[in-house]
């Protein structure tokens, strides 16, 4: 059978060159089949974006119909007539095809639920004035507020109780102190080993050396944690004697040594990629290794070795489960001896109790963008750093 | 004017003492052993500690509710949810990464700019913290794909509209495309040119010669990709808490759409839920060190065979 | 014209060869690549090494300065004398020895720094600060590779702006900007025009007043043009050594002949 096919393209003669690409209208969707899912990353990047920040999105333009006020103001039902059915809908929470398919008596029934409830509330919260502020506006998530009780104005994230606070500053600290711990911690180290395997080492040492470094990133995060959580957490506080058994300081060591593997491979790949012939000059000079690694292959790999540090903090950032794992309690304090919740964290630990749709879980999406639009910056940031480092390797020759 | 630097010659003989030099390219050193030595105390506290509490019966039985207790523990349905839940991913991830790097290698200019932006769309997603992949399953699949379909067929319960093990495969399959993409792409390019060439001038025609020729050659530097996106996603927690990882379940999961329990999201549990954390820690030591030799032999498989794929590259060329 | 000066004034005369290897072996794993090479280097000379590829001329340049430590697995025997020290002693100190042995490559390979700093980064590595010292250093070192004129005015560029027999020449300059006592030159010109390769071809002729120098090369005219000495390899082996017109109007082996003459290689 593919012998006859065989022989009538032979027969076909020359002709065949210009029959050819009519015929293979198969061959072309599948070509096109191949770039359309070449988009996906593109493609859900953007869907990421779009749907993490749907959920968010009703805060993120402030829209009426989140609020998180614990107590609301009661409308008596007998002003119903008076209402508009925008204020009706804004009072009620509901949307317009919700309010088309009641009638009056249903809402006036609703109205009168809002009002018992109302009623059945204690004396002092009806008379708090923090219960009516509805704390996901801008001004209450970003702005400290001097709660009833208070001597000051303060930053807090506490979304129990009967009034929820959404201030995320304090979510930001824990997490910039964390990431940034676990940077001071992981740098050095990831930085002196790149250079050992990169410029220092024997080769055939290196050649283990590397993928034994590697081995970390293999080390799944809630390893890390739990490991952080029952071992590392009272080494540490033997050693330092800080009082909080579990702080951001041991999260931070924690994180340190899951972001130690990146920042050691890419400063490493970028310490490999400049050319021997560099270092042979210097070392022909009279360089010590050291000298020729420091003075010479370090400088011509400062944009990667800055890539890795980016990357490294974007890790770090978004790392959950060893923050998860080692500490929780959120409090707003610089001190890298106090427990710290971070954005990841948070996140995580609440999902679960959030009501789907309401100020809780919207809040947690937003803070799901923020943390998306951080690390989609240090990305960006690490990218272009990379870029810097082929360009100036490359324009050399 | 003589020479005014170097006024005698110093002896060769005598390795001299350089104080400076010596101290940093010490002190790298000793970062490089640090860090292995940290490695080091991690694994062998864990295997010290892990390996009395594994037994037959521990990784081959469905605990009872206390699995706190190292009586009773045991984590057959977490092995199984873990297992599960990356290989349905794999089904997915495979075939879209794949298609994406014979794409950039083989159909896109590389300097062009749609390519680039296909790469920093990659390295992009490469970088995007696992929860916000876990948040993306439940925007995305659970709220609006799975919704979406319960409306349309009308269930009376929620079907596909909520977490489970299907959500929970294709959050992990979006997470861990970049790096079958990179693998992939890498294989691709360390076939010779030469290769395509011969099978174009036998007059295949270049997707003939992606499919015969391109892919059979690449295959290991697919499975590495594979395998390395399994062993990443085996031991991830967050992009699955909030899309179908369950804290127990009486029977292994059946279908897509039930719930699983998992290997990592257990020793969360274990570590933060038990009512006596010293008498859980054998269990805890244990269920870790199950989740190692996993995601390790898995990892252990990939780098090995990616660094046989890099050789032979480099003996291409 | 200003007299070069000499490099180090201080320095007793070397009494003998300036280089010496007496059976100097060397392996690269298992496989052999020097056989057994005993060979006398004299003193402010141009010496060539020649011989197909392949012959271990490339090696033996390298282990002059022992660039060949760089390399894993790499086994030396035998013995390689500097200014009388066999350098491959244990208590040597090999940085202090790539001091006194230069070295200039293949392919140039200037730093991506500025001129200036190329040329002052051996000086700066001994802990030369001075900055009118090193100035002065520096264009001593530009004039001696024939190329202050064509740079003075620009020192502060990057060198990866020069064209590339002008690298290679800023090359020259960095290695003789520590005043070595040998120089060492691994195929200098192979990658230059015939411009820049004549350049640098009457620039080594000038050299070789301050400095000894060892050249390997793949072209045999050039050899027969600048060094005054040539050595022959073949397959790890010193064939023939002899007064550069011997080698190539009247050699005393079979093989050398075939080499100078084009016959193989």
């Amino acid at each position: 059978m593919t012998h006859g096919r065989n022989s009538s393209r032979r027969t076909a003669g020359w002709g065949g060159i210009y029959r050819g690409h009519r015929a293979r209208v198969g061959e072309r969707l599948a070509e096109m089949g191949i770039f359309v899912v070449s988009l996906s990353a593109i493609a859900l990047i953007f869907l990421i974006f779009l749907f993490v920040g749907r959920e968010a999105w009703p805060i993120l333009i402030q829209s009426d119909s989140v609020n998180s006020a614990a107590v609301q103001d009661v409308i008596p039902a007998v002003d119903l007539p008076k209402l508009s059915p925008e204020q009706i809908r804004a009072y009620l929470g509901i949307d317009a095809a919700q309010l088309d398919r009641m009638d009056s008596e249903t809402i006036r029934e609703l109205m009168l639920v809002r009002e018992e409830a109302f009623a059945s509330l204690p004396q002092s919260l009806q008379r708090d004035p923090d219960a009516r502020l509805n704390t996901v506006r801008w001004r209450s998530l970003i702005l400290p507020h001097q709660w009833a009780g208070y001597s000051r104005p303060e930053f807090i994230w506490q979304p129990i109780g009967e009034i929820h606070k959404y201030n995320i500053v304090p979510l930001l600290v824990g997490s910039l102190k964390t990431s940034l711990i676990g940077l001071a911690f992981a740098v050095p180290f990831a930085l002196g080993a790149a250079i050992y395997v990169s410029q220092i080492a024997r080769p055939r040492l290196r050649e283990w050396l590397k993928p034994a470094v590697e081995l970390l990133s293999g080390i799944p995060s809630v390893v890390m944690g739990s490991f952080a959580l029952i071992v590392m957490a009272t080494v540490l506080q033997r050693f330092f004697g800080y009082e909080t058994r579990l702080n951001a300081f041991v999260a931070g060591i924690a994180l340190g040594m899951a972001v130690i593997p990146i920042v050691f491979s890419i400063a490493e790949d970028a310490l490999t990629s400049v050319p021997r012939s560099f270092i042979q000059a210097a070392l022909a000079l009279g360089a010590s290794e050291w000298q020729a690694a420091w003075q010479i292959a370090l400088p011509a790999a400062l944009p990667g070795v800055f890539a890795g540090v980016v990357l490294g903090f974007g890790r770090a950032v978004g790392e959950t489960m060893i923050v998860l794992l080692v500490c929780s309690a959120s409090v707003m304090s610089w001190n890298i001896f106090d427990s710290a919740r971070s954005i990841t964290t948070t996140i995580a630990a609440e999902m679960a109790e959030a009501v789907a749709g309401n100020h809780h879980y919207r809040v947690l999406f937003l803070l799901g963008t923020i943390l998306f639009a951080v690390t989609f910056v240090t990305n960006l940031l690490g990218d272009i750093f990379i870029h810097r480092l082929k360009r100036r390797l490359e324009g050399k020759q | 004017m003589s020479a005014t630097t170097i006024p005698s010659r110093p002896s060769l003989r005598g390795i001299r003492w350089r104080p400076v030099s010596n101290f940093f390219s010490g002190l790298t050193r000793l970062a490089t052993f640090s860090i292995l030595a940290l490695l080091a105390i991690l694994l062998s506290t864990i295997l010290v500690n892990g390996l009395p509490g594994l037994s037959f019966r521990f990784i081959s039985t469905i605990p009872k509710k206390d699995f706190f207790e190292p009586g009773s523990a045991a984590v057959l349905p977490m092995i199984v949810g873990t297992t599960v839940r990356v290989f349905v991913m794999t089904l997915f991830v495979i075939p879209i990464g794949v298609i994406t790097a014979i794409y950039l290698t083989e159909y896109a200019a590389s300097s062009s700019l749609y390519t680039r932006v296909i790469r920093a769309a990659v390295n992009n997603l490469a970088g995007v913290p696992s929860i916000v992949f876990g948040l993306f399953g439940v925007g995305f699949f659970i709220n609006f794909i799975g919704r979406g379909f319960d409306s349309l067929t009308h269930q009376a319960g929620p079907q596909l509209g909520q977490p489970c093990l299907l959500w929970a495969s294709m959050t992990l399959a979006v997470m861990t495309l970049p790096v079958v993409i990179v693998a992939t792409e890498e294989s691709l390019k360390s076939i010779l040119p030469g290769l395509r060439e011969a099978s174009l001038a036998l007059g295949a025609t270049k997707l003939q010669t992606i499919i015969r020729v391109v892919l059979p050659n690449a295959l290991t530097g697919i499975l590495t990709g594979g395998i390395l996106a399994i062993s990443r996603a085996a031991g991830e927690v967050a992009p699955i808490l909030f899309t179908g990882v369950a804290y127990y379940m009486r029977d292994l999961p059946k279908s897509p759409t039930d719930q699983f329990m998992d290997l990592g999201y257990h020793i969360y549990v274990l570590s933060t839920q038990s009512p006596n954390i010293d008498q859980t820690k054998p269990v805890l030591y244990a269920t870790v060190l199950v989740l190692l030799v996993l995601t390790f032999s898995l990892n252990g498989i990939g780098i090995l065979a990616r660094a046989r794929l890099r050789r032979s590259g480099r003996s291409d060329s | 014209m200003s007299s070069p000066p000499s490099p180090y004034p201080s320095a007793v005369p070397l009494p003998g060869p300036i280089i010496e290897t007496r059976n100097l072996q060397l392996w690269y794993g298992t496989t052999p690549a020097l056989r057994g090479v005993s060979l006398s280097i004299q003193e402010k000379v141009v010496t060539a090494l020649i011989g197909p590829s392949g012959c271990g001329k490339s090696t033996l340049l390298r282990c002059f300065n022992r660039m060949n430590d760089l390399i894993d697995r790499v086994r030396i025997d035998g013995e390689c004398l500097i200014g009388g020290e066999n350098i491959y002693a244990p208590e040597i100190d090999v940085i202090e020895l790539r001091k006194r042995v230069g070295m200039v490559f293949q392919r140039s390979n200037p730093f991506p720094k500025s001129i200036f700093e190329n040329v002052a980064y051996g000086c700066r590595l001994q802990g030369l600060k001075d900055r009118h010292e090193l100035h002065s250093i520096v264009e001593r070192s530009l004039r001696g590779a024939g190329l202050w004129d064509e740079v003075k005015d620009r020192l502060h560029e990057s060198a990866l702006s020069l064209s590339g027999g002008q690298q290679q020449r800023l090359c020259i300059a960095r290695a003789i900007a520590i005043q070595p006592e040998i120089i060492l030159m691994d195929e200098p010109a192979s990658a230059l025009d015939p411009m820049a390769t004549a350049r640098v071809e009457e620039l080594i002729l000038e050299l070789k007043r301050d400095y000894s120098i060892v050249i390997v090369t793949h072209n045999m005219q050039q050899a027969s043009r600048i060094s005054d000495y040539t050595a022959f390899f073949y397959l790890g082996e010193l064939i023939e050594y002899n007064e550069t017109n011997r080698i190539f109007t009247n050699p005393e082996k079979k093989r050398t002949e075939d080499y100078v003459t084009g016959r193989f290689g």
